[in-house]
């Protein structure tokens, strides 16, 4: 019989934030008791208004040996990122 | 005079939030010892208010802190159930699960205290406590209607501790409130998740009492807090 409870992953949406981070991960029974074990492990401090829990098992990874094909590519791409436009003033702080 | 009712519901979380940290380094899994040390931490909060109301209204200069490490056992007002020992994590859990029920419905019903303060330290209380229910419940339910081994150390944890119950309903003028009017709530409660949890509430009605009066506290409660209070009688003076 397997002992240790399965693995949970665990992300909390901040008091400002507008999107849930991934904060660590916790041992858990079920989704139920990992939301409560979440909110006394990672939320003692205020830390969040909305937790969400993830088995860890249902994550699928990229692999870190495919680092060079995946990434590499966008190296000399640079006008992929949003600087080449003039923003008019109007428009504020971006 | 409501002092003793105030000292009351301070033992209560004061013996029982020292019972519960009691299990810090050394509960089943990592994410259960931080989540009893949270409710063990919540309750000596809730002594703080409690004791700290009751030794201003008292008026003869103790404080919380006199009151918790200056007493002996015979001058504590607990209830019996919560000086019990942790012994197993079913038995933890269930004693948790009983006086959280308890304490829930003795809380909604202060919030509407005549005391202001009174009903101050009920509104804070409550949403600690709405928790510590919802999580011991979760548990008895979880490890009930677990495996065989675990539904048999649910069923004599409760049958162990039932002789405690009945105490938590007697009632005298020193009471905050009536608290024998909080039964019905309870035994609906208690019905609802023993059914979920498959265990069988005992047919006995027999209970123990004592520890709220002080008439007779079991023996486990000098034990208990001559660790507590070893620290501030040996040093009464020390200070962080």
């Amino acid at each position: 019989m397997k002992q240790e409870w399965p693995l949970w992953e665990v992300f909390i949406r901040g008091q400002h934030g507008l999107s849930h981070r991934h904060v660590g991960s916790l041992h858990a029974a079920d989704a139920e008791h990992a939301i409560q074990n979440a909110r006394d492990v990672y939320t003692r401090r205020k830390e969040g208004v909305s937790i969400w829990v993830v088995p860890a098992a249902d994550i699928t990874a990229s692999s870190p040996d495919d680092k060079g094909s995946l990434y590499d590519p966008a190296d000399d791409k640079v006008y992929r990122h949003p600087t080449f436009f003039d923003i008019p003033d109007d428009v504020g702080a971006m | 005079m409501s002092v003793q009712g105030l000292i009351r519901m301070g033992d209560n979380t004061l013996v029982l939030g020292q019972r519960v940290s009691e299990w810090c380094g050394h509960a089943p899994a990592l994410e259960e010892d931080i989540a009893l040390a949270n409710t063990a931490l919540d309750l000596i909060g809730q002594t703080q208010l409690w004791l700290g109301l009751a030794a201003e209204r008292e008026g003869k200069g103790r404080t919380a802190d006199t009151l918790a490490y200056h007493r002996d056992a015979w001058d504590f007002r607990n209830l019996l159930v919560v000086e019990q020992p942790n012994r197993d994590f079913g038995v933890t859990m269930m004693r948790q699960f009983l006086f959280d029920a308890w304490h829930l419905e003795a809380l909604k019903a202060l919030t509407e205290h005549e005391d202001a303060e009174i009903a101050a330290i009920a509104q804070k209380s409550v949403k600690e406590v709405t928790y510590h229910r919802e999580r011991s419940s979760d548990t008895v339910i979880a490890l009930g209607d677990g495996t065989e081994e675990s539904h048999e150390r649910m069923q004599a944890a409760l049958d162990r501790l039932w002789p405690y119950v009945g105490e938590m309903f007697s009632t005298d003028e020193d009471d905050l409130m009536d608290v024998s009017a909080l039964r019905p709530a309870f035994d609906a409660y208690l019905e609802t998740v023993l059914a979920e949890a498959t265990l069988s509430r005992p047919d006995s009605d027999f209970a123990h009492m004592g520890g709220k009066t002080g008439a007779r506290h079991t023996e486990h409660l000098g034990h208990m807090l001559a660790t507590m209070q070893v620290l501030p009688r040996s040093h009464p003076d020390a200070t962080w």
